[in-house]
């Protein structure tokens, strides 16, 4: 059994980030980390193998610097890593991209008790889109918003979120799984793990490598081929200056609660 | 199904809804987003359709009429009762492929997002997910550009006969807004976000004229591939922040005193008949449960009045209640972004300021 | 000459910096002010292979280098010097000549329990009447046959109510001076072996710090580590090791206290602007951030020739020296730049002021280093 995690690298969106005069994100300052769900992904798929010895291959779409990470999680423990990084592949939308990953999960090689796990949706796009479509494109069962999840031999009982509540699901692998940060709480790298990453394989599979599969039609990646396009983007503008009360006394409150009455607010 | 070309944009017509059921009752963005339809559907002059799926659930579906829908489209099924994946997935798609709408919009409740997507997948169409902001029609979109954005709208070239969907959504965290289309595909797909579009007001005459259509359902218990054990609602009281018209969040500034902090947000809530909330930093922390939580990855809030306490104003905060018809903001800390986008900022300690509003707040409504 | 780090080494730093920021800052006051010794962060770093890291893989630990280590104790300490010190304590002092000067037999047995054993490790040398003049130690160890009896009682001790293994000096033979102590590893569990006085002190409070009194303790005769009368030359060699973690320690709160001045000084607003930009502070700061450019330059080099194999007493030296007392200026003028605010413990400056006092008094006072720096100058 092995389980093959899909992760991203993304800006880090809840740092400061910087705006261009022309109003366009400086992508440039900010920090780049792995994607907070997609971590959480990846220590279920460790736990799994404390606890059964299956081996662990997380697998990304990216430019080069993302092999940064791929290092950073085999320190962490997975087993082997792979880059899909190509030209060909620039500006995929999700259904792209899920194409591609897809591919290169075909690639890596898919038997019966084999389980995909995901991050429920990455803090740049925000869209919980790659997942599912994935799923979809492997043609296997998926199970989102994953809060808990238990392994007896083929079947994967979990707990899945609702706004309100949850429900318990069974599903067969092979299967698609989307995580939560209410799954678990990742670990850090270990020293051994740091200092045995570099002599991990890393494999690079590019167009060439994938484009004999049935998924990759030039008409339906990289941004030509993806479904949806970005029609405009714009940064929303800053909300009028409010006003600040003098003091924060009885007094103060006593002038606010006032103003809130005569708008009829309260 | 081999002859289902959606790539003849021609053939696709009729803006549809997906009517989330749950348990036989039907979600309250379900109507939010039946309004919004019903905009688009005028605009596109086209018929406005719900699509219900469940067992025995026809009973419901007149509700939707009454928000504006012409027809709704029920599929029903012992194997729908409740939501997998693969039924859900399958029914959808079948019908979708049968009927060709041009749009498909569903609510992004937690099933609506791991619905949409399988469904987008296995149509070959574009999704976009979270959407705050809908248009057909050039003329209101670049009003909501003027409005909404920085652009240089007049500076710009348009297509003003351009009919696509323009599904508007935040991405970085809020940072940046992005109008998608999907040019090619057909139904162009969107999920949003509960609470964000707003209903119209019901009409009972409209509930009782609205068409019921039952199309055949073809799915076996071999379509499913997992098995739903139990649904199991939380024990402990729901936060519902997506409907409260007061909320009173607290933030980081609660840290030294936390059940204190905690206990007066409550007194000032309840004295406002709202309901108390918390930024990212509170629910990691453990102090509230996630329901509580306002953010990008929290809940999107409109109340007409939003109380920050101790909340510095991080972005991501700022994108689940930006929109907020009030905002008072308390920070120690004078230059926190918050008061940025405060309509009223208090400087101070929230342990000292907020019994004074509570008061105050009850003095004022007191002598109306 | 490259002065990068590796990149196994970087991601060391990525690591201790995630760990620090999640698990060490959370509890980093409440440790100060209940002295409570922060078990669980030490069971956690043991799991992540830091606790004895620069023992061989062989023997349990991760083979890490020495710049890797001082790494480790650098970021810990920017947050918490207490759990920075117990970390230097164990790696430096107490694995440190295990892995130097044991047998087979000795490093078979102690280095596991020291790495996956999850045990800690401490060192004792310093005595009421011997500190900075460490030949003077009355603690004494008489072979009887088969074993040692050991009598006496150590001081100040480092992770010394916590600690399983303790590598301890005392007079073999009274006679000869620095030449007639030896060196033993000698266990918590040894009979008439016991935990004295608990050390209230200025600062560092999550450090353990006791008293151990040995009363006719038996020491087993393989538990000799060296020969006997090589001791003295053993503690000063590790105590040189030593002193590249304590050069880390001081460096980390000194960085810890330079970036806890400028977020503030840029935040807080005096005379109509930030007070980051009068130049007196910026002066300030400048001169800080020099320091702490230099100690990591310092530290570095010293642990680099350590792991080379090379002489460094003289490096390790001058970079504890230079980082402690910069550690001490750093933190002063630290907490000046936030006035009142910094003397309250609201703020970490005060914590950081009283944690820093140390650096120049232990592992050899800045006085000793002085010694040891001129003693290789050829003078």
């Amino acid at each position: 059994m092995k389980i093959i995690v899909c992760v991203k690298q993304v800006p880090d969106t809840s740092g400061k980030v910087a705006v261009n005069p022309d109003g366009t994100l400086d992508r440039a300052s900010m920090q780049t980390i792995t994607n907070p769900d997609d971590m959480n992904a990846v220590e279920a798929a460790l736990k799994l193998k404390d606890e059964t010895g299956c081996m662990v291959t997380v697998v990304t779409m990216g430019p080069p610097p993302a092999m940064g990470m791929l290092r950073e999680l085999m320190a962490m423990g997975a087993d082997s890593a792979v880059l899909v990084s190509a030209r060909e592949f620039g500006g995929s939308d999700t259904y792209a991209t899920s194409q591609i990953l897809a591919a290169a999960i075909k690639r890596i090689g898919l038997e019966p008790d084999d389980i995909v796990m995901c991050g429920r949706q990455a803090i740049d796009g925000d869209t919980a889109q790659v997942g599912p479509q994935i799923a979809e494109k492997l043609g296997m069962p998926q199970v989102t918003y994953v809060a808990e999840m238990h392994k007896t031999g083929d079947t994967i009982t979990v707990k899945r979120m609702l706004e309100d509540g949850y429900m318990t699901i069974k599903v067969q692998t092979p299967c698609l799984l989307t995580c939560i940060k209410e799954l678990n709480t990742p670990r850090y790298m270990s020293v051994a793990g740091i200092y045995s990453t570099y002599d991990k394989p890393l494999d690079t599979f590019n167009y060439e490598s994938l484009k004999d599969d049935s998924l990759i039609d030039p008409a339906t990646i990289g941004l030509k081929g993806s479904p949806t396009n970005i029609f405009k983007s714009f940064t929303p503008p800053l909300k009028g200056a409010g006003v600040i009360l003098e003091g924060d006394g009885k007094e103060t409150c006593e002038k606010l609660a006032g103003i809130l009455a005569e708008k009829h607010i309260i | 199904m081999a002859t289902f070309n959606n790539t003849d944009v021609a053939a696709f017509k009729d803006v549809w809804v997906f009517c989330e059921q749950r348990h036989g009752k039907l979600m309250p963005t379900d109507f939010e987003l039946i309004s919004e339809g019903r905009k688009l559907a005028d605009d596109l002059g086209v018929k406005l359709c719900g699509l219900l799926l469940g067992d025995s659930v026809e009973g419901i579906a007149k509700e939707l009429g009454g928000y504006g829908a012409d027809e709704i489209i029920v599929c029903e099924s012992p194997l729908l009762k409740d939501y997998t994946t693969d039924a859900y997935a399958k029914v959808i798609c079948d019908v979708i492929q049968e009927l060709k709408p041009e749009v498909f919009l569903i609510g992004a409740s937690n099933i609506g997002r791991d619905l949409g997507p399988r469904c987008a997948a296995r149509l070959h169409t574009g999704l976009c997910a979270d959407c705050t902001h809908l248009d057909v029609d050039m003329p209101k979109y670049l009003d909501f550009l003027r409005n909404n954005s920085t652009l240089d709208v007049e500076g710009s070239k348009w297509d003003m006969d351009d009919r696509n969907l323009k599904m508007t959504r935040p991405a970085f965290g809020g940072h940046l807004m992005a109008s998608i289309i999907c040019p090619r595909f057909r139904p162009c797909m969107a999920t949003v976000r509960p609470g964000v579009m707003k209903k119209l007001p019901f009409d009972q005459a409209k509930a009782d004229a609205v068409q019921i259509v039952k199309p055949a359902v073809s799915l076996t218990v071999d379509d499913l591939h997992t098995e739903v054990l139990e649904t199991v609602k939380a024990a402990k009281k729901l936060v519902d922040l997506i409907g409260a018209d007061y909320i009173v969040s607290v933030g980081r500034g609660i840290s030294k005193n936390v059940e204190g902090g905690i206990k007066l947000a409550e007194e000032l809530a309840a004295e406002l008949g709202g309901v108390v909330g918390g930024s990212r930093a509170t629910i990691d922390s453990g102090w509230l449960s996630g329901d509580h939580q306002v953010g990008q990855t929290g809940k999107t809030v409109h109340p007409k009045v939003y109380v920050a306490l101790g909340i510095s104003g991080a972005i991501q905060h700022k994108a689940g209640m930006q929109d907020s018809e009030c905002i008072i903001a308390v920070n120690k800390n004078d230059t926190a972004p918050i008061f940025e986008i405060a309509d009223y900022g208090i400087c101070g300690d929230l342990f000292k300021v907020t019994p004074l509003l509570t008061e105050a707040v009850r003095a004022a409504k007191a002598a109306k | 000459m490259d002065f990068n780090l590796t990149r196994e080494q970087e991601l060391i730093r990525k690591m201790m910096k995630d760990f620090t920021e999640n698990e060490v800052k959370p509890i980093a006051a409440e440790t100060d002010k209940t002295c409570q010794y922060p078990r669980e962060n030490i069971e956690k770093l043991f799991n992540l292979g830091i606790m004895g890291m620069i023992v061989p893989k062989e023997y349990g630990g991760a083979g890490a280098d020495d710049v890797s280590s001082a790494i480790a104790i650098e970021e810990l300490s920017k947050q918490c010097a207490s759990t920075g010190d117990i970390v230097a304590t164990h790696n430096g002092l107490c694995c440190g000549p295990i892995i130097q000067h044991g047998t087979e037999d000795q490093k078979k047995k102690y280095l596991p329990m020291l790495t996956t054993g999850r045990k800690v490790g401490a060192f004792a040398l310093t005595e009421p009447n011997a500190g900075s003049d460490a030949s003077k130690g009355q603690t004494e160890a008489k072979l009887d046959g088969d074993h040692y009896v050991m009598n006496g009682s150590k001081i100040f001790i480092t992770n010394g109510y916590v600690a399983d293994v303790f590598v301890v000096f005392a007079m073999t033979d009274k006679t000869k001076g620095t030449k007639g102590i030896s060196a033993f590893i000698v266990e918590s569990s040894f009979p008439g072996f016991s935990v004295g006085k608990h050390e209230e002190k200025m600062g560092l409070h999550g450090s353990p710090t006791a008293e151990i009194v040995f009363t006719d303790c038996i020491v087993p005769k393989e538990n000799l580590l060296g020969r006997e009368g090589k001791g003295f030359g053993i503690a000063m060699q590790t105590l040189d090791g030593g002193r590249i973690g304590i050069a880390a320690q001081s460096l980390g709160i000194a960085e810890g206290a330079l970036h806890e001045a400028v977020e503030y000084t840029k935040g807080r607003v005096q005379f109509g602007k930030p007070i980051s930009k009068f130049q007196n502070t910026q002066f300030t700061l400048a001169d800080m951030e020099l320091g702490c450019e230099a100690g990591r330059l310092l530290t570095y080099k010293a642990a680099k020739l350590k792991s080379d194999g090379l002489r460094f007493t003289k490096e390790a030296a001058m970079a504890k020296l230079f980082c402690s007392e910069h550690a001490m200026k750093t933190t002063t003028k630290a907490l000046q730049m936030f006035g009142g605010y910094g003397y309250t413990k609201d703020y970490p400056m005060e914590r950081m002021m009283r944690d820093a006092k140390i650096t120049e008094i232990y592992e050899g006072t800045s006085e000793v280093q002085r010694i040891v720096i001129s003693a290789n100058m050829g003078l």
